[in-house]
């Protein structure tokens, strides 16, 4: 049978691709296509569970600049958060990169403000931080599943998957996140870095994580265990006898931006508890 | 039978054939000393001593061919479905799912290790962009 | 056809060679990002889309303008577009291009784009826009690369062409509706959150894309012996005529809800946009010379006697082509970001890498564009005279 020589690459082509398609199947290794067999691998025998991990912040056990101070250092050291600076010693707004942090009143609270407030009470310190929301808008968007709920409540981030996007940064209703402009790595000091836990690399979005990897050990996150007695209080509010499941149902609490129904899961006590 | 624009193919092939093969005739004469890793590290010889041989995850011939594969099913479990425990299947011992602190823990040295066979094989992970490589001294015995 | 663009006068060559050394200017850039990252850019942690995705967003709506030529043209048998249909084809596969340059140019992380597809989501607009542009690409290679090579031969097309015409249409809306989709679902941009933004943006690309076609096929006409036809370009004047009202309409609806409700997440990015906000009215100018632009243009294309003077007709098109390229490509982006969940004003500017890295982008769509056309021109002047059946 002749073919003339358009037939001939036409048939050279779709068999080279085939033939390429096939070795690269068959370099496919078995344990890359079946996986971890689930009797391979187990949590940590101190791990911390819960249905929806939820923490309750009260304002009034903050009561010095380094009562907030400590506490955010205490998060952004354990995780190695880059600190960029000005030369000056100013934070570089440009790139900075925070996972939980203070602001005032009318900023974490925006609209809730009156114009007649004086001035101290709009500029009343209040920590935020993601508040791993029970419907993500930021899960919703990502489209690589790199921001995504873990069983226990958590909104997780994978940076191994992250493609840099971005837009889980447009989704956040309350500004959470956080993106490497330039490599971390500048504004990590090797000297107290956390050599226990990574950095970041450039171009990855981060935020944080409630301290999965503390929770996985049996310790309470960073932040928590820093914070002044009674400020920050962390548990499950699926579980009735949890001293977060008791503050939400019994103390008016406030939470940010409710009405977008993310349903977040941060709740400031309004008022002062005292619970300890 | 007449190849049109002869000259232009004959030397576009060459300067091809040229490129392709510049790999090859780029490294005649350069001596590359096999690779050579070395598993003596303060914790590896602690392993010795207590379960009297040394043995990692899994078997290292096993190791030598899939630890990537490993690393790489490995950082899904912790990550995203929190299971950081390792049950092996050679051994069944537990080890801890964490490069930085399972792997690296034994590894701890990094340059004679991990970058013997890296070096070789011209591979660059890009796990130490994230992870936190472990602190070596300059000199150490060998 | 192919060896069509590479023959060309001293002219073609001369064209081609500066968008190519433009485009290694930005080639240049766009390894310095890589390397330093996208801090290169003026984006920053509460304005993180910028020009990059401006520029996406309105050549996603370049891209969805050929099918107001498909339509007629194929659907309703207007044989005036026969001439001018693969000129909207190959601007489409140009645009898409550019599209999916833009996209890859603003990722983080580019060499992992792969996870998009090895982890599909389908909650994710992200994930869909990615499967529409790229489908919308292949469509329009096949269409026009098909229809062109039947065009040469002078038979009509192969059958089996027809189904993926016909598909085309739809698919055109829906890659720029699922862009809009990327903004309309977001609950904290409420500069974004507003239904109209599909329609909007369909408007706006309706308008913009034809009246690209007009300058270009102008373009086309002066400096090749290919006239797609002074009816044809009347007919796609007034289909610019009618997408820039709808689109300069909605807008004015937007206005309507966000200043008749006084919500302070929806005047606040006008105010700043229009007026200023808080001290920063950066981009006030910017956004008035966009209004007036499109307020004039409409006129020109309005009134008769300047939509059929082919003269002012072409100053209408750049005026317009102006300042949508200005509210999609720029003001929509910024706006949607400013003020922040925080309701602070952080304002943006692109950096100079930014905006060569931008134009190098530019550059390689339109040596596409180019040498795409070239091949169009060239067949078209060797069937000259045989009508175009389809």
């Amino acid at each position: 049978m002749s073919m003339d020589r358009r037939q001939f690459l036409k048939i050279a082509g779709i068999s080279s691709i085939l033939g390429l398609g096939a070795s690269v199947a068959n370099a496919t290794h078995p344990i890359w296509v079946k996986g971890l067999d689930p009797s391979q691998v187990e949590p940590n025998k101190d791990a911390l569970n819960a249905k929806k991990w939820a923490m309750v912040v009260d304002m009034s056990k903050f009561k010095t600049d380094e009562d907030f101070k400590k506490t955010i250092k205490a998060c952004h050291l354990t995780h190695n958060v880059p600190d960029f600076r000005n030369p000056d010693g100013t934070v570089n707004k440009k790139f900075e990169v925070k996972w939980i942090w203070q602001t005032s009143y009318e900023r974490a609270f925006p609209g809730q403000e009156n114009r007649y407030m004086e001035e101290h009470l709009k500029d009343m310190p209040f920590l935020v931080l993601c508040n791993h929301c029970e419907n993500p808008p930021c899960v919703r968007v990502c489209p690589t599943k790199a921001t995504f709920k873990l069983p226990n409540g958590i909104t997780m981030q994978d940076m191994h998957r992250c493609i840099g996007c971005r837009f889980c940064m447009a989704a956040c209703p309350y500004g959470a996140r956080s993106f490497n402009w330039i490599d971390p790595r500048k504004a990590v000091n090797p000297e107290t870095e956390n050599k226990e836990y990574p950095t970041r690399t450039i171009g990855v979005v981060e935020k944080c994580t409630f301290c999965t990897e503390r929770l996985q050990s049996g310790k309470m996150p960073a932040c928590v265990e820093a914070a002044p007695k009674g400020g920050l209080t962390f548990g499950d509010v699926e579980d009735p006898n949890s001293e977060v499941r008791k503050i939400v149902t019994t103390k008016l609490t406030i939470r940010r931006k409710p009405e977008l129904g993310t349903g977040p899961q941060i709740y400031y006590l309004i008022g002062g508890g005292d619970h300890a | 039978m007449k190849l049109y624009d002869g000259g232009k193919i004959i030397i576009g092939l060459l300067i091809f054939v040229g490129i392709a093969t510049f790999p090859f005739y780029y490294n005649i004469g350069k001596v590359n000393a096999k690779p050579e890793p070395k598993v003596d590290t303060p914790a590896i010889q602690e392993w010795e001593k207590q379960y009297g041989k040394k043995e990692c995850v899994e078997p290292k011939e096993f190791m030598r061919t899939d630890h990537m594969q490993l690393v790489n099913l490995w950082r899904d479990s912790v990550v995203r479905s929190m299971n950081r425990e390792y049950i092996s299947t050679a051994s069944h011992k537990k080890f801890n799912m964490s490069l930085q602190n399972g792997c690296m823990h034994c590894h701890s040295n990094k340059k004679k290790f991990c970058d013997e066979c890296h070096n070789y094989m011209a591979v660059k992970p890009f796990c130490w962009d994230c992870h936190i490589q472990p602190q070596e001294k300059e000199e150490s015995k060998s | 056809m192919l060896e069509k663009a590479f023959e060309g006068g001293r002219k073609y060559w001369i064209w081609i060679l500066f968008l190519g050394a433009v485009a290694l200017v930005g080639v240049y850039y766009y390894l310095q990002q890589f390397t330093y990252g996208l801090g290169i850019t003026g984006m920053h942690r509460d304005v993180s889309w910028g020009l990059y995705i401006g520029q996406f967003t309105f050549l996603v709506g370049v891209a969805a303008s050929a099918v107001m030529l498909v339509i007629p043209f194929y659907l309703h048998d207007y044989k005036t577009f026969s001439k001018i249909v693969i000129l909207g084809e190959f601007l489409a596969i140009s645009a898409v291009t550019m599209c999916i340059l833009f996209i890859m140019a603003d990722m983080g992380q580019p060499m992992r784009v792969m996870n998009v597809v090895l982890h599909p989501t389908p909650n994710s607009v992200m994930f869909w826009d990615f499967l529409v542009l790229s489908g919308y690409l292949v469509l329009n290679v096949l269409i026009g690369w098909v229809t062109l090579g039947s065009d040469k031969k002078g038979v009509p097309p192969p059958k089996w062409i027809k189904p993926l015409i016909y598909l085309s249409i739809p698919w055109a809306f829906s890659i720029h509706t699922v862009t809009a989709f990327l903004y309309a679902g977001l609950p904290g941009r409420h500069f974004w959150l507003s239904a109209i933004m599909a329609a909007r943006f369909l408007a706006s690309a309706f308008a913009g894309g034809p009246a690209l076609l007009i300058i270009l096929s102008m373009i086309v006409r002066n400096i090749s012996k290919f006239d797609p036809g002074k009816e044809a370009i009347q007919a796609v004047g007034k289909i610019v005529a009618y997408a820039m009202f709808a689109n300069i309409f909605f807008l004015g609806l937007e206005f309507f809800t966000a200043f008749y409700s006084s919500i302070p997440g929806h005047t606040s990015p006008f105010k700043y946009l229009y007026m200023g906000l808080e001290g920063h009215s950066e981009l006030v100018p910017l956004m008035w010379t966009s209004t007036v632009l499109a307020a004039v243009s409409l006129l020109f294309l309005i009134f008769p006697a300047t939509r059929k003077n082919e003269k002012s007709l072409v100053i209408a098109c750049v005026m317009l082509f102006i300042s949508l390229w200005i509210d999609k490509g720029f003001g929509l982006i910024v706006g949607g970001f400013v003020p922040n969940p925080f309701e602070e004003v952080h304002t943006y500017w692109p950096t100079m890498p930014e905006a060569l890295i931008t134009v190098g982008v530019w550059s390689i769509g339109f040596l596409i564009l180019s040498m795409l056309y070239k091949i169009a021109v060239s067949v078209r002047e060797q069937t000259a005279g045989v009508e175009i059946e389809h």
